[in-house]
């Protein structure tokens, strides 16, 4: 499986910074308790790096993907991607943000289940307002980068967690987006099919230059493919390390750290 | 998101979930088809009602008579404008003069008298009354039994059923009010009847002294004409089913003869007496003219118009805004009922789109994350609840009609067995059809108004984190 390079000029500018946090804090009222899902996380993400959070259930990584993301919004602080700050960006101006300018894919695949894989990564192209008469051969080959192009008529529960993972990718890229979010994507997929995702993930980040953020609690993931770990802990940012990679390092040892780490 | 993309995929998600999304659609369908048959019942009953009176000529005709009789006197329009002696004099020129009024299609003299008829050497008195050759599609000459008047000027004469029962000596039961017209009129078509009448003939001695018709004021003292007793010879062609009460105008008779040959026989009129100045001469003098006009809604202009003119007017069109009014409320209360059942299938609407936000809340939260704007979430679930609606209102309509054609059918049925002619109740314009649905597609919309709104504003993190 290869991943063909994007044009020039859809590559990311080679200017640092592209994701800045500043005392970003997400709180939310759960009956009488404050929680404090996200507090005072100051980080930054240079253009191009594959980056990942990392931290137990509950330690705020998922919460900080969503604020960078645009899902959510913070409570207060500032997120700041490509000299955009997020808190202040309307609903829809949100909207096209995460159409443009992210590709998002989950633990859970969130393929709509009652679209074929066509329809469901056509779906982005339709919201941009795509000309109908270029979405067939876009779809086509967002589906050939993945290596589905021969399933694109399948529903996605016809598909094993692998392919609906792919398909989900494909969809995330569909509209060339310079930052790909990704919140535990081998969660629900076997090691070797877990360890195809993240070999296709960091082939984009490679090849096309594309920011990768990546959520995960294994830390052996994180070491073979992130070129930074950070670690939360009850919201709050507990560490980060850079690590120094091999000229081929991405390729060994994939099966014992899922193990290791499930 | 652009509007084929929109129309698409709401057409797909209505399919997902077939069932509740037909049921909802049938709901709307039942809803329209009711609004339609109650207000076709409306409008056709209405229809119905002024064919039958404009066919009478009762919401196109104005009566007009001269100020210079006096018999009504006290009416509000005769206490003002010039007093009824120096009113106008209501003669063949004032006629035309009406005639050439703008939309006035005609304007007829009624020539109304009481004389004897003679049916195999026995008298018989009857009213005679003069019908214009447009009274052929009145409904009380159309499909009677015999025919209408070869021309206007034939020596024929068509009967009131009553006055033909008097001819034949037949009187009706005791109890039974009415005689059967078709056991009639064998006897008595094609028979000849002798009318006898007063002529007025214009004085000899007293032409050099004619009238000025222009000021219709002067008095030439000596005036003379004289009448004299005559005959016609008139061949019975028709026996009408005609209520002599029911109706007014020259269908108050019971013996009817072509206008121009009522013209030609020179009757004497009550006017004749009063205007006897004029009467010396050939011109006729009407007591009253009929004015038809082109359509209902010009009888209050030429009214006005003629008013001017210094006649008297009378119409029945307060008679028809009253009747107008009653159809406008009717089909108002017929409306109010049909939109009720429109009312509930619209909560139908509200509920299914509701229960659809409740399960599809996880596709709703993946579309926001892959880049879905408010506004595309809630037209997509806006297209759906107005493809309900235009599926809806189609077969609604198409649901109405049948439903209208089927009673429509059962009640001839039942008129059928009554020996009543068949009757149309119902009709659905076009405007009917395009309201209903276009009602349908509205009412859809609004009630999607909510749950679009909802949709939109669900929050994305939330949405997904839904299983």
């Amino acid at each position: 499986m290869t991943v063909e390079p994007m044009t020039a000029a859809l590559r990311n500018s080679p200017q640092d910074g592209v994701i800045r946090t500043e005392n970003l804090c997400r709180h939310y009222r759960m009956g009488e308790t404050l929680i404090r899902a996200v507090d005072g996380i100051s980080l930054e993400v240079r253009t191009g790096e594959f980056v990942a959070l990392l931290g137990t259930s509950g330690s705020g990584k998922s919460s900080v993907l969503n604020l960078i993301a645009g899902l959510d919004r913070p409570t207060s602080g500032t997120v700041m991607v490509q000299d955009r700050n997020l808190a202040l960006l309307s609903r829809e101006e949100l909207a096209k943000y995460r159409l443009h300018v992210v590709g998002m894919v989950f633990q859970s695949f969130n393929l709509i289940a009652s679209m074929s894989l066509a329809e469901n990564v056509e779906l982005p192209l339709r919201f941009a307002e795509v000309d109908r008469e270029k979405r067939g051969a876009l779809v086509r080959e967002a589906l050939e980068r993945v290596g589905l192009r021969a399933r694109m008529n399948h529903r996605p529960s016809e598909l094993s967690g692998g392919e609906q993972q792919r398909a989900a990718l494909a969809r995330a890229l569909i509209n060339r987006p310079q930052l790909l979010l990704a919140d535990e994507p081998t969660g629900n997929l076997d090691s070797h099919t877990g360890s195809e995702i993240m070999d296709l993930i960091h082939q984009l980040n490679l090849q096309l230059g594309m920011t990768v953020v990546m959520v995960t609690h294994e830390r052996a993931l994180a070491e073979r493919y992130a070129e930074s770990m950070i670690f939360l802990a009850d919201g709050k940012l507990v560490g980060d390390l850079q690590i120094e990679h091999g000229p081929d390092a991405p390729a060994t040892a994939a099966v014992s750290i899922a193990e290791g780490q499930r | 998101m652009k509007i084929p993309d929109l129309a698409e995929l709401a057409l797909r998600n209505l399919r997902e979930s077939v069932l509740r999304n037909s049921l909802t659609t049938i709901g709307i369908s039942v809803g329209v088809a009711s609004l339609v048959a109650m207000l076709s019942l409306g409008i056709g009953l209405q229809q119905l009602a002024s064919r039958r009176l404009v066919k009478a000529g009762l919401f196109d005709t104005v009566l007009v008579t001269s100020r210079r009789d006096v018999r009504n006197m006290g009416r509000e329009e005769e206490r003002n404008g010039p007093a009824p002696g120096e009113s106008r004099i209501l003669d063949e020129t004032s006629r035309l003069e009406i005639e050439h009024l703008p939309n006035v299609s005609e304007a007829y003299p009624d020539i109304r008298f009481i004389t004897e008829l003679r049916y195999e050497d026995k008298p018989h008195m009857s009213m005679v009354s003069a019908l214009p050759a447009s009274a052929k599609s009145n409904d009380a000459f159309e499909g009677m039994p015999g025919r209408f008047f070869s021309s206007d000027t034939a020596p024929e004469v068509i009967l009131q059923k009553a006055f033909a029962a008097e001819l034949l000596s037949k009187t009706p039961k005791p109890g039974v009010d009415d005689v059967d017209v078709a056991s009639l009129a064998p006897p008595l078509l094609g028979r000849k009847l002798i009318m006898r009448y007063a002529q007025r003939v214009a004085s000899s001695s007293n032409s050099s002294t004619t009238a000025s018709p222009a000021n219709g004021q002067s008095t030439v003292a000596g005036a003379a004409y004289s009448v004299v007793s005559r005959e016609q010879e008139l061949t019975i062609v028709g026996i009408s089913d005609l209520d002599p009460e029911s109706m007014r105008g020259p269908t108050r008779a019971r013996v009817f003869l072509p206008l121009k040959l009522a013209e030609s026989l020179h009757v004497m009129q009550p006017a004749d007496l009063r205007e006897i100045s004029h009467a010396a001469t050939d011109q006729p003098v009407y007591s009253s003219i009929s004015v038809r006009v082109s359509s209902p809604k010009h009888v209050q202009p030429v009214e006005d118009t003629v008013k001017k003119m210094g006649f008297n007017t009378f119409s029945i069109l307060d008679a028809t805004r009253s009747l107008r009014q009653f159809f406008e409320v009717l089909d108002l209360f017929l409306g109010i009922f049909g939109s009720l059942a429109l009312a509930v299938a619209s909560i139908g609407i509200v509920n299914t789109l509701v229960m659809a936000i409740l399960e599809r809340r996880r596709e709703i939260g993946i579309m926001k994350a892959i880049g879905a704007s408010d506004s595309d979430v809630k037209n997509l679930f806006f297209a759906e609840a107005g493809a309900m609606g235009i599926m809806g209102g189609i077969v609604g309509v198409a649901l109405g009609w049948a439903i209208g054609h089927v009673i429509n059918l059962g009640t001839n049925i039942y008129l059928k067995r009554q020996s009543l002619p068949p009757e149309h109740f119902w009709a659905v314009p076009w405007w009917l059809v395009a309201f209903a649905i276009g009602f349908a597609i509205l009412v859809s919309l609004v009630s999607g108004l909510y749950p679009a709104a909802r949709a939109a504003r669900l929050d994305p993190v939330q949405a997904l984190r839904y299983e």
